[in-house]
């Protein structure tokens, strides 16, 4: 602790005398001690029923049941196929959904930057509000919406574009449209704001010189632009890895995801050590991803998501 | 010419991008619009639009005690998990504010672990932890594990908050003879109340809409409003839902007004 208060305490030490610096220390220390004192309540919650649980899990995962210390609980992830297509249906929907909604998004947060603020903000309504909603009331709507006499079915069929009904729910497809639906404001927000910090000079720029509309915006704003896509694209991946409401509702059984897995084994199998396993590697994927972007992009996946 | 950036692109040239924009806005609001009308049908198949109206599904959702008896369990947690997620996290996000402690990089990554871990991550935990001292399916337990989760974003909220107001006026304050607390409860706390307020709607809406953990944690009397709905749509498409929400919708926008009319108050 007195490393910490030196500082003040030697300004005054060349003209003051001993008791001076006596005093001014210990009310540097007082300081520190009561604003550590009043993080201490928030510390203690999040270390209690975060962090030491999460520590816990670690452990066990490293036993096998008869308590010896073994990596058993690891090398059934890559011996047993269910665990490896697990794994597979994972990353297939964590890609397929970013991809699509970074097609869906890149437009959406490129209109919103480009038109009128006013405009924007009453657009941005219609982003934020299914972003405050609960996700299980989202998951229903679709369930609602998508189910083989939902809204989509009966109108195809009305139109006379199908005959049969689809399969759009309890499916691998199901369960895509209900998680873009949850993670597109993820990759929009981080997007519209880096793209509303883009200088409209440089386009003008770039237009005054010659280039047409389409060479302007390949050339020079779509390059400026790929930071905040890239936050908005690691933040999206990652939070697909594991999620859980949507594939479990709108997947019937059928696409079974890492965290669904993990739900499994641990409330169905009561097999802890697998299950810790798999959260163990889950956060390991997921500190890794965000870790080596943030260093790639030098931080900027921590300000589009800090500054918030 | 584009009225804002001053583009030589017209509107008619960017047509396109305002259709596929005006798409994708509406994929992301088509279920809250198609939800609420069709909580008002008269039928069990959830037609759209719905042949006859009525408020039956609403009936449904009031008259069932097991529907009603979540609700109340889900708002006594909520305002609970916001009573206590908010003074801590201020009094987390003064110090880290002060940043006179060497440890404020560490406290910050500890503070923001609950929004990094996965969550299905912090229900297991949660839950072991919980089986071993006793409080799975107590209101207790459920509060505390989602202040836990509340707590960070009551921070990074009255951070932000902080960051537009000089600390300096607080000094001034206490150099004249105001003790901490009233320093800050006369002098700061006033000129940081929406940030204040922001991060405790944050708090509830964080609570009230958690599903994950309470899944693993609640049930029995405790069981959260969440947790059964969770229940009720692994089942059967259940339109007394449709009712249910509604009412969140309807809470959601409530709330979303408040912290739009309280942003914009911070600006100015």
């Amino acid at each position: 602790m007195t490393a910490v208060v030196t500082d003040p305490g030697k300004r005054v030490d060349d003209d003051s005398g001993e008791l001076n610096v006596a005093v001014l220390k210990r009310n540097a220390r007082n300081e520190v001690w009561g604003l550590l004192g009043l993080c201490s309540p928030s510390l203690f919650l999040v270390g209690l029923i975060i962090i030491l649980p999460v520590g816990w899990l670690f452990w066990l995962s490293l036993y096998d049941e008869n308590g010896m210390l073994s990596f058993v609980n690891y090398e059934r992830f890559v011996e047993q196929s269910s665990y490896v297509k697990t794994f597979v249906t994972t990353f297939e929907v964590s890609f397929g959904v970013t991809a699509i909604c970074i097609l869906l998004g890149y437009p959406l947060a490129y209109m919103l930057s480009q038109i009128p603020r006013r405009a924007a903000s009453i657009c941005m309504i219609l982003v934020i509000l299914p972003f405050w909603t609960s996700v299980l009331v989202r998951t229903y709507a679709w369930l609602v919406i998508l189910q083989r006499k939902g809204l989509v079915n009966d109108w195809l069929i009305d139109l006379g574009i199908i005959n049969q009904p689809l399969a759009l729910v309890n499916n691998f497809t199901g369960v895509l449209i209900g998680m873009t639906h949850i993670m597109l404001p993820f990759l929009v927000l981080p997007l519209y704001a880096s793209m509303k910090s883009i200088s409209a000079d440089y386009q003008r720029a770039g237009m005054n010189l010659g280039a047409g509309p389409v060479a302007t915006f390949w050339q020079i704003f779509f390059p400026l632009s790929l930071p905040g896509l890239a936050a908005g694209v690691v933040i999206t991946f990652v939070l697909c890895l594991g999620f859980f409401v949507t594939p479990a509702l709108m997947g019937g059984g059928k696409v079974i995801m890492w965290a669904m897995r993990m739900q499994q084994t641990t409330s169905l199998y009561a097999n802890w050590g697998a299950g810790s396993a798999l959260g163990v590697l889950l956060l390991a994927v997921t500190f890794g991803l965000l870790g080596f972007f943030n260093w790639l992009l030098r931080g900027q996946i921590k300000a589009a998501w800090g500054g918030k | 010419m584009s009225d804002q950036t001053g583009l030589p692109i017209t509107h008619w040239q960017r047509l396109w991008l305002y259709v596929v924009g005006g798409l994708v806005l509406f994929f992301l609001i088509a279920p809250c619009l198609i939800i609420v009308p069709m909580s008002f049908s008269d039928t069990t198949l959830l037609q759209f639009p719905p042949p006859s109206w009525s408020l039956r599904w609403y009936h449904e959702y009031f008259g069932s005690i097991e529907w009603r008896d979540a609700t109340i369990v889900s708002v006594k947690v909520a305002v609970m998990t916001t009573l206590l997620a908010t003074p801590i996290g201020v009094a987390a996000a003064y110090a880290m504010n002060a940043s006179v402690l060497r440890f404020t990089g560490i406290i910050n990554m500890i503070l923001t672990a609950p929004l990094i871990i996965p969550v299905i991550l912090i229900a297991i935990g949660t839950f072991f932890l919980y089986a071993r001292i006793g409080i799975n399916n107590t209101l207790t337990g459920l509060v505390l594990a989602h202040t836990v989760l509340a707590i960070p974003l009551v921070v990074l909220t009255v951070l932000s908050g902080f960051r537009s107001y000089d600390m300096n006026q607080e000094r001034v304050a206490r150099s004249l003879g105001a003790g901490r607390l009233s320093a800050f409860w006369q002098v700061t706390a006033p000129q940081i109340r929406f940030s204040i307020v922001s991060g405790a709607l944050f708090a509830f809406t964080t609570s009230f809409d958690e599903v994950v953990v309470s899944l693993f944690i609640s049930g029995g009397d405790t069981t959260t409003l969440t947790r059964r709905m969770f229940s009720a749509l692994r089942d059967e498409v259940d339109p007394t839902i449709a009712a249910i929400s509604t009412c969140l919708i309807v809470l959601s926008i409530l709330m979303l007004s408040i912290a739009q009319i309280l942003g914009t108050k911070r600006e100015k």
